[in-house]
């Protein structure tokens, strides 16, 4: 599934600052790990998982936070969209 | 001049000068305002801030602008209302309200934060304003920047109560209605919070906004005589009043200005408790929920300073517990039959989990007590409406007024015993 991964502005400069990249996995874990692979310095501080810095980083696939479907395990659909967000003003930790 | 010293990261330390900035890019915690409290307080005394205006910025030396400020002069310095039937009502010695229904101009606590917020914006180069709200803040931020002339965006979800829409639209925001609750309004607006060079007061502007919160803290250790009481109740939403009242309150004894500590609880709807859920399971990880109360205005499912809450209540040694929709519509009614103010639901919930603190023995009978009523129950009547009865119909001839008052009904009990005996 070729997913697009929708790149907040904080984020850019980790990004070569692309705003949205497309990538290609069967879950959110795995879109994401692929993410991680391409952006190494990205995915280090931000994705490691169990970093204290991951919880300010939110992730909606389409409209809905992945907390609420199956997290990283959410099955993803060719054309979905994953929203990186800050959890910033009512984001989540 | 300003005693700020800078931003700094709160979760890795990252120092900032004080700009733009609103998320360490080391590591995307949230950035707090640092000040020189030596600085400040050969600057300013207790006994100069009491010469002020009434106004939030008597503390301006603990507030993140650099020049002088541009609104807000009739906000904040609201009343401080020692209870006592109130008081009798929950059995406990010493009660106060920290009364934000009265807040100028849009009654509740938002016009601390945005008077803030928007002097620092201006400062920093901002022209337009923008904000996401579940109705409060939409309200303050429209009315600022319209005395201001500015433009405003204010995001807000589409369920928000009516009263608080129109309590924007009345000073012409461009008012954005987003398909879902805050939560989702809120993650639009992280997305485009820097993308339009409007300065969203609670996004981009977050690190200033939030120090405006202190304000409350601030006034009540003054009004109780430079004295802070031994429990303070405060609603959560998003998480910006219980730290930055945490803050105020070891910033004043920093400064020397008050002396001992004041435990803090946190009260949350029930139908929307993800912090007090962690609270309550020792937790510091905030799983999100589905919002579902009739608490409009502190349904945040997703509170972005949520562990911050969790922290300060647990190191001031207090707690925090939620109150169902019947609790919350209880408590507004006995607020109103006991001191006569009207509160929206986010107040009936802080006095209702406050009521059950005591009945828990958490907040001990004969201490003193502050509860926070952050907003105006004049905006959100819908909830409460159905629970007013008794109203009486005549018309306008005295017959009838005899008839209805001097018949049967003569010497009968008009009010309810239970509001009458308090």
């Amino acid at each position: 599934m070729s997913v697009t991964v929708r790149i907040p502005t904080p984020i850019r400069h980790y990004t070569e600052q692309q705003s949205e990249v497309v990538i290609e996995g069967k879950t959110v874990g795995e879109v994401l790990e692929g993410f991680k692979a391409q952006f190494p310095d990205a995915g280090a501080r931000f994705f490691a998982s169990g970093s204290k810095a991951s919880r300010f980083i939110n992730l909606y696939l389409n409209d809905e936070d992945i907390r609420f479907l199956k997290d990283l395990e959410t099955p993803v659909n060719d054309k979905d969209t994953l929203s990186i967000i800050l959890a910033i003003a009512g984001g989540r930790r | 001049m300003s005693f700020v010293t800078g931003l700094t990261c709160k979760e890795c330390g990252q120092p900032y000068d004080a700009g733009k900035h609103f998320v360490c890019t080391t590591c995307f915690g949230p950035l707090e305002v640092a000040y020189d409290y030596a600085a400040i307080g050969r600057a300013v005394s207790p006994q100069e801030v009491m010469k002020r205006p009434a106004n939030l910025w008597r503390y301006k030396e603990l507030l993140p602008i650099d020049g002088q400020p541009v609104t807000g002069f009739q906000s904040g310095f609201t009343p401080l209302v020692k209870s006592s039937r109130l008081a009798r009502a929950l059995g406990v010695r010493e009660l106060y309200l920290k009364d934000d229904t009265v807040n100028h101009p849009t009654l509740s606590y938002k016009e601390r934060v945005v008077s803030v917020a928007i002097t620092r914006a201006l400062e920093l180069g901002f022209r337009t304003i923008a904000c996401a709200s579940t109705g409060n803040l939409a309200n303050s931020v429209s009315a600022h920047s319209a005395r201001l002339g500015l433009p405003c965006f204010v995001f807000i979800p589409d369920s928000v109560e009516p009263a608080k829409i129109v309590g924007s639209g009345i000073y012409r925001p461009q008012i954005v209605c987003i398909k879902g609750n805050y939560d989702d309004v809120n993650r639009l607006c992280s997305e485009i919070g820097s993308e339009y060079g409007w300065g969203f007061v609670n996004v981009n502007l977050r690190p200033y906004y939030t120090e405006g919160a202190k304000t409350l803290g601030f006034e009540i250790a003054e009004q109780l005589g430079w004295r802070l009481p031994q429990h303070t109740v405060l609603p959560t939403a998003g998480g910006t009043l219980l730290p930055k009242v945490f803050k105020a309150y070891k910033e004043l004894r920093t400064l020397g200005w008050v002396t001992g500590e004041s435990k803090i609880y946190s009260a949350q709807a029930a139908g929307c408790a993800p912090v007090i859920q962690a609270l309550h399971e020792g937790k510091s990880e905030i799983r999100p929920v589905k919002p579902n109360t009739i608490a409009h205005s502190i349904a945040i499912g997703n509170p972005a300073d949520g562990p911050y809450v969790l922290d300060c209540v647990r190191k001031s040694g207090g707690w925090g517990d939620v109150a169902t929709d019947e609790e919350i519509l209880e408590a507004i009614q006995l607020l109103a039959e006991t001191e006569g103010i009207f509160a929206e639901p986010a107040g009936g919930t802080t006095l209702a989990v406050c009521r059950k603190l005591i009945e828990q023995g958490r907040i001990p009978r004969d201490e003193s007590v502050v509860v926070a009523i952050t907003g105006n129950g004049y905006k959100a009547t819908g909830s409460i409406v159905s629970r007013l009865n008794g109203n009486v119909h005549l018309s306008s001839s005295l017959r009838d007024f005899q008839e209805w008052y001097g018949g049967e009904n003569r010497g009968q009990p008009l009010f309810s015993q239970e509001g009458a005996s308090r």
